[in-house]
């Protein structure tokens, strides 16, 4: 069952076995406004959690991506590369960004579940 | 310290309640987007018309004894032939310091009879540094007034005519040449236009009183081709466009030569002078600039943005981006900036450094989008 978690600065990591597909939040998405390019990280490339990993551009500004675990990219996704205005309209389907096979999956416990990340959304409003 | 509270346009509750994203521009709060979003607002001002809030932007007169002596008066601050401007018609020029770089650029009116009176708009960032110069260069005979009860509405692209011939159905607005000016009453509301805009497309430049400026917007909001469009389409329009934003292509230590803007500069003053910096004006028309804006087009599909820098083919920084996004009508990233003159010409190769990664790129033709001007 996989199951998803998220980080303060709007990624997510949906866990299946031991490999993260992550991506941006819809709020994220939402406050980006129309995605045009996502600079992906090449297969292989390895992160400590919180490293920049890749970066969404939307018409008016670039943002990073951070890594939410640390671990190796053992996919990318060619449909966000073809069509990046996926991560607007799917940004927790199909608007994954990397799958992230996990170093450590005792990281996952640092971060926020569904209800803790609504929560959390509320705060900033 | 005290703190400056943000200034709100006459339309800042339309903005609000039509849902739009809003963020300060300039010291005012200004809707970025709307609901549909940056690219869709882009597309729907090419496709149809859209309607933009400018009121931020700075709206002044200027009144003298008659059109000689104010259009001379203002002729010490700006290369443009202003004397020879005939009544109903509107001149793009800019104000230059003593070194011949650029103050601010704007648009200047003569208003059709009213002897004496010329109409400016400036940009709203700038707009205390230009009242500032006016009042100090300004000679007694002619009184600047700021139009600070003047809301300015823009409604651009292909449908712009027809929608607001609706309103005025007896005014022949759809014949009004492209950079013309006179008053035009809309149903009950009287406004002064202009032909004129910043998006490439045909389009008109509405000032009324602020009083009336809510009720003219949603009345313009019922015709079906128009949508409010923000800022963050106003940008992509005008980079497509190829047009200069002032604080990017323009700014104090860049002339009007580099900036490719010669062709605001008519004979007459080019031969005269007469305006601050004229001689390095003169010396840039004369050997040509050692530095030009271009525009340029990325070989792959990631933008680059502004302050990215430009280097050869062998690696010599030779530039700097000065905006940079993506063009929705382009369908690719777009950018313009400065190089050194012999790497200015179109196809050019150049290199722009993107986050530490060099990007393949190139010198291309302005604009990047066709302008679509009234020229009936």
């Amino acid at each position: 069952m996989s199951e998803i978690r998220f980080t303060k600065d709007h990624e997510y990591v949906r866990v299946d076995g031991d490999v993260g597909a992550v991506g941006i939040s819809d709020h994220a998405q939402q406050q980006l406004g129309d995605v045009v390019y996502v600079e992906l990280p090449a297969l292989g490339a390895k992160f400590d959690k919180g490293a920049g990993a890749a970066v969404v551009e939307s018409v008016k500004a670039a943002s990073d991506v951070f890594a939410p675990v640390s671990g190796i990219v053992v996919a990318v996704n060619g449909e966000v590369d073809a069509e990046p205005g996926l991560i607007n309209r799917d940004a927790l389907g199909r608007g994954w960004i990397m799958k992230i096979k996990l170093a450590d999956p005792k990281e996952l416990d640092g971060l926020m579940n569904q209800s803790d990340y609504d929560a959390f959304l509320k705060t900033l409003a | 310290m005290s703190e400056s509270a943000i200034l709100l346009t006459p339309l800042h509750g339309l903005h609000v309640e039509l849902g739009a994203r809003m963020a300060p521009f300039a010291g005012y709060d200004m809707p970025i987007h709307y609901s549909s979003g940056i690219l869709a607002e882009h597309l729907q001002t090419r496709a149809s018309a859209g309607l933009f809030d400018v009121s931020h932007m700075g709206q002044a007169r200027l009144d003298g004894p008659d059109h000689a002596t104010t259009a001379l008066a203002l002729e010490r601050l700006c290369p443009a032939d202003i004397l020879a401007l005939a009544p109903g018609r509107q001149r793009y020029t800019q104000f230059l310091n003593a070194e011949g770089g650029v103050i601010d650029d704007l648009m200047v009116t003569r208003p059709p009879g009213a002897d004496g009176r010329l109409g400016l708009v400036v940009n709203a960032s700038r707009k205390a540094v230009d009242f500032a110069l006016l009042d100090q260069a300004l000679p007694a005979e002619v009184r600047l007034m700021r139009l600070d009860q003047a809301a300015l509405i823009a409604v651009q692209g292909p449908a712009a005519a027809r929608a607001l011939a609706r309103l005025a159905p007896e005014s022949e607005i759809a014949a009004m040449p492209f950079m013309s000016a006179r008053p035009i009453r809309f149903e009950a509301f009287a406004t002064q236009v202009s032909r004129s805009g910043y998006t490439g497309e045909d389009g008109f430049e509405i000032s009324l009183p602020a009083g009336e400026a809510e009720a003219f917007a949603r009345r313009l909001l019922r015709e079906s081709e128009i949508e409010p469009i923000g800022l963050g389409a106003r940008d992509s329009l005008r980079l497509e466009a190829g047009l200069c934003l002032y604080g990017h292509e323009l700014d104090e230590t860049i002339d009007p030569i580099e900036a490719g803007l010669a062709w605001s500069i008519q004979k007459r003053r080019r031969v005269e002078g007469g305006f601050p910096g004229t001689a390095r004006v003169q010396r840039a028309l004369a050997e040509g600039p050692a530095r030009r804006r271009v525009g340029i087009r990325l070989d792959g599909r990631a933008p680059a943005r502004e302050g990215a820098d430009i280097v050869s083919a062998s690696s010599e920084p030779i530039g700097r981006v000065t905006s940079g996004g993506f063009g929705p009508s382009v369908g690719a990233p777009i950018a313009m900036g400065y190089v050194a003159s012999a790497h200015a010409a179109p196809g050019t190769t150049l290199t722009l450094m993107v986050r530490g990664k060099p990007l393949a790129a190139r010198v291309a033709p302005l604009p990047f989008y066709p302008h679509a001007y009234h020229r009936g």
